[in-house]
């Protein structure tokens, strides 16, 4: 061995089971039924959805379920131009923080626009994938579509960005 | 230097319900704050430990700041090792004088992944990672090199399981070997679990609890990664911890070692020089559970309990990390 080593390969592979907690798994539950059940903070009363363990404001467990009906208004957005693995949408996509009524947190999800025609106060509605192939997962919406209905005013989601 | 006390403690340990790191902590860090009759504006520097690997998830201790309500923003830091080295940087922290109350608290989910393969990724990732060894083997390389060394019979190993675990010697000598010397007792049940301390300083601390635990000395060292560098039948990072933090000044009533491994609990209690008046490990320790992150913590925090309950003047809490004992710190808590 004259060539001194200047690389080594050395793989490292691990699997994991991760469990999604109380709060969560209920949520990702609910999705398979398709309903969106957000739960409710019961110090600042905001709405989570997806909910979380705890509020990052009140460090409070979550209080009372609320379920969303599935409508809902683009706070941001942003196009997806750019090619990466695992890619399943055709390119250029629009990304969204989606307000749904009734929650105070956005979820981001898809939304089936043209690129072009995406825009803030933009109103959307869930669209589900058939009963069959629903799993407890965020893909169990497809995307979401716009409802037709006039833009929200800018006041409407302005707390929300 | 400043007084610093443990004044409350909680723990969490085992997930039967599957929550989740922040279900784990809120209650756990709210029930710490109560027991000290503080608030959460009340804290100045907030501090945890916790380790990625367990969950495969990068910055994991981020989303786990719901748990303590980082809103408006708090001063926070976080190591990525056991607990009780968060509880060092809090203890550092408190020293400089500008804040009275620090929250420290550990986390850790070791049941989401293999443990024992994930503990072999910290070693050094050029020599030793690549032959693929797991800790369990390593541990038992150290257990192996004190038989040999005369420093422990497999008996004393069963023994140090069976007083942790209340199991008779004779079945825990007839189990299978998993790993020679050890058998699969020889290291304490993995599990989930959460743990919360307070610390606070002056005369506050004597406010929020009736038996302060009073740190009197805390030091940690570190030994050479390369396990052939080291003689692994001592700890001389223990011995130097146990003389940095002044483990020999007093009698020391309760001992909590952070000793995942049989052998492990036997060289450290050697190490730190500790003789028959010492109650070990009351809480059954980490042969008894092991929540991986959150065991070191815990040791400081069941040592502070004896202190808090009047049942003894001085204790001393051992953690560890890393191969074979590479790290560890000693913290020496007294009452009045």
């Amino acid at each position: 061995m004259s060539e001194p080593v200047k690389r080594i390969k050395a793989p490292v592979r691990f699997d994991y089971t991760v469990g999604a907690g109380l709060t969560l798994s209920r949520f990702l539950a609910a999705l398979v039924e398709g309903r969106l059940v957000a739960r409710r903070c019961p110090g600042c009363t905001k709405v989570y959805v997806p909910p979380r363990g705890a509020c990052p404001t009140c460090a409070l467990p979550p209080g009372e379920e609320v379920v969303l009906v599935g409508t809902g208004t683009v706070t941001t957005f942003c196009i997806v131009n750019v090619p990466f693995e695992g890619q399943t949408m055709k390119l250029p996509y629009v990304y969204a923080s989606v307000l749904l009524d009734g929650a105070d947190i956005p979820l981001l999800h898809l939304v089936d626009v043209p690129a072009a025609q995406a825009r803030m106060g933009m109103r959307v509605k869930a669209e589900w994938v058939p009963p069959s192939e629903r799993r407890p997962t965020l893909e169990s919406i497809r995307w979401f579509c716009p409802t037709g209905e006039p833009d929200a005013p800018f006041d409407a989601i302005k707390e929300h960005l | 230097m400043r007084d610093v006390a443990v004044v409350s403690f909680q723990k969490r340990i085992g997930n039967a319900d599957g929550l989740d790191e922040v279900e784990l902590l809120a209650p756990t860090i709210a029930a710490a704050l109560a027991g000290a009759g503080l608030a959460r504006r009340d804290v100045g520097f907030t501090v945890s430990g916790s380790c990625d690997y367990l969950g495969g998830r990068p910055f994991s201790f981020v989303t786990v700041l719901d748990a303590v309500g980082a809103w408006p923003p708090i001063r926070e830091s976080h190591v990525e090792m056991d607990g009780a080295w968060a509880l060092y940087e809090a203890w550092v922290a408190l020293q400089h004088g500008d804040i009275d109350v620090a929250l420290v608290y550990a986390f850790g989910r070791p049941t989401q992944g293999d443990l024992n393969r994930v503990l072999g990724a910290q070693l050094d990732p050029y020599c030793v990672a690549p032959l693929g060894a797991d800790a369990l083997s390593l541990e038992a390389l150290q257990a192996r090199a004190m038989i040999d060394a005369g420093r422990c019979t497999e008996n004393d190993l069963a023994a140090a399981v069976g007083r942790a675990r209340g199991e008779p010697m004779e079945a825990l000598l007839a189990a299978p070997y998993v790993a020679s010397p050890l058998r699969a007792h020889d290291r304490g049940p993995i599990v989930d679990g959460a743990a919360a301390v307070v610390l606070v300083a002056g005369d506050r601390a004597r406010a929020c609890c009736a038996r302060p635990a009073w740190i009197r000395g805390i030091d940690h060292r570190i030994e050479a990664p390369a396990l052939g560098a080291r003689d692994l039948t001592r700890s001389r990072s223990v011995e130097r911890a146990a003389e940095g933090a002044g483990v020999r000044a007093g009698p020391v009533d309760v001992a909590e070692i952070d000793a995942p491994y049989s052998h492990q609990e036997i060289l450290v209690r050697g190490a730190l020089g500790l003789g028959a008046s010492t109650a070990l490990n009351p809480s059954g320790g980490a042969l008894a559970a092991w929540p991986f992150m959150v065991s070191g913590l815990l040791r400081i925090g069941e040592a502070a309990k004896h202190i808090h309950a009047g049942g003894a003047g001085r204790a001393i809490a051992h953690a560890t990390s890393g191969a074979c004992l590479q790290q560890n710190l000693v913290c020496v808590l007294e009452a009045e």
